[in-house]
């Protein structure tokens, strides 16, 4: 089994993993004013977490589990996204950690474009990780990802935007606990809570001329 | 994977892999033939990039297989231009979307410009020649090897003759510098032969061309600088 210092390479943003360009729909609300200051973010991140955070980080911690439902699971992921955009957004962020994952790991066959928890699980498995670690930094991802790209876009203090993040880690570590005590479950009984209004700024974002993030 | 380098010659030291599952060789291009030659294009805002890549592109398209990828920050503006000038066909151009952070997606994060770049590949088949243009920046940009061969910093003269001495990683380590609009330099006050002098000084034996894109609308000693490259590959 492999260490606390292999989990937090892959959780750390600085993994190339294509991360950076997505802001996990936060851009579409921000330009739709619902995410202005720290506190609307705060708000923001928790749906996430309660939501998109909760599926990655089952999805990622079954793919770990058993490497072998990864096809499975990739089609779970699909009945999941209702949005084609975000259904783009996931497999071109699978895609890109693939590629990092690849130069670190042997990473078992997922295809070209696996969904990004798919091929986190993947790659978890790969380098000795358990599904309980690998839902704990999708969770973590989930939340981390958007509140950087809220640094970008809306110029909040980024130390407000940490002491956020902070508070929020016992949240996000009790909702990858959920997750990963539910990763041996069927692919169709694995969460599958969603945002029908993220779904809705995904489709618009996309058709945006300018845009600064990918989703 | 290509297990069959795995093998040990009987006159090798016995030795084992500490990881067997994991290729430790470099991966071979996929069907044998040499892939396109990369040439990152970065600069400031407004020093010609774009105009550069679409001179290049009339200059070059008709005598190579050609693609071009854009990251700037409106993801469509570059390669409108493009399209509208009429110098590259749409589907051989991609623009890559980077997050409020240019220079990011060229050095430190490069999978979605590599993802655009084996994307051109695989739907245009064997290219010569791939151009990669990075969103407008400043002069610490540059592009990471793991993404591109070569790369050419565009400056222009109308940000002053001081830009080659403050030097800067994109001044000081660019395969090509192109210092542009010296049509300008009168209007500008900007003295060529200072710049020149500064970028020698800074750039030693590393090449410098000086380049009015309003005059030569092929680029001339760019394109040049490009097939040298293609000639010793």
């Amino acid at each position: 089994m492999a260490g606390l210092a292999t989990l937090l390479l892959l959780a750390d943003g600085r993994l190339p993993s294509g991360g950076h360009a997505h802001s996990a729909g936060l851009e579409a609300q921000v330009s739709a004013g619902r995410v202005h200051d720290v506190a609307s973010l705060g708000g923001f991140l928790q749906g996430k977490l309660a939501t998109s955070g909760l599926v990655s980080a089952a999805f990622a911690a079954a793919a770990c589990g058993d490497v072998t439902r990864c096809a499975a699971l990739d089609d779970g992921l699909d009945a999941r996204t209702p949005s084609p955009a975000l259904r783009k957004a996931s497999r071109a962020q699978g895609r890109a950690l693939l590629r990092a994952g690849r130069a670190m790991w042997a990473v078992a066959d997922l295809g070209r474009e696996p969904h990004q928890p798919v091929a986190l699980g993947a790659l978890a498995a790969a380098a000795g990780l358990t599904p309980g670690q690998v839902a704990v930094a999708a969770a973590h991802g989930t939340i981390t990802g958007p509140a950087s790209a809220a640094v970008r876009l809306l110029g909040l203090d980024p130390y407000a935007v940490h002491a956020l993040l902070a508070r929020l880690a016992p949240v996000c570590d009790r909702v990858a606990a959920t997750a990963a005590a539910r990763s041996g479950d069927p692919v169709d009984d694995l969460p599958s809570a969603g945002a029908p209004l993220l779904d809705i700024g995904a489709e618009h974002h996309a058709t945006w001329e300018v845009r600064l993030f990918a989703s | 994977m290509h297990p069959e380098l795995h093998e040990h010659g009987p006159d090798e030291v016995p030795h084992t892999h500490p990881e067997p599952g994991v290729d430790p060789h470099a991966p071979l291009a996929s069907d044998g033939a040499p892939r396109a030659l990369r040439i990152g294009i970065g600069g400031p805002v407004g020093s010609g990039k774009t105009a550069l890549v679409a001179a290049l592109c009339r200059a070059l398209g008709e005598e190579l297989e050609l693609a071009v990828v854009t990251n700037d920050i409106y993801t469509t503006e570059d390669a409108d231009f493009l399209l509208r000038n009429g110098v590259l066909p749409a589907e051989r151009i991609r623009a890559v979307e980077t997050g409020c952070c240019p220079h990011t997606a060229i050095r430190d994060d490069i999978s979605a410009n590599l993802d655009a770049v084996e994307d051109l590949e695989s739907s245009l088949g064997p290219l010569d020649l791939v151009l990669v243009e990075s969103g407008g920046d400043n002069l610490t940009a540059t592009f990471s090897k793991g993404l591109i061969d070569q790369q050419i910093f565009v400056v222009d003269v109308s940000g002053g003759d001081k830009v080659p001495r403050k030097g800067g990683p994109g001044v000081t380590t660019a395969d090509l510098l192109v210092i542009n609009k010296t049509d300008l330099a009168p209007m500008v006050g900007a003295d060529l032969s200072v710049m020149d002098r500064d970028a020698k000084a800074r750039r030693h034996d590393l090449p410098t061309v000086f380049l009015s894109l309003a005059q030569d609308k092929a680029a001339t000693p760019v394109a040049e600088w490009i097939r040298g490259l293609l000639a010793v590959r």
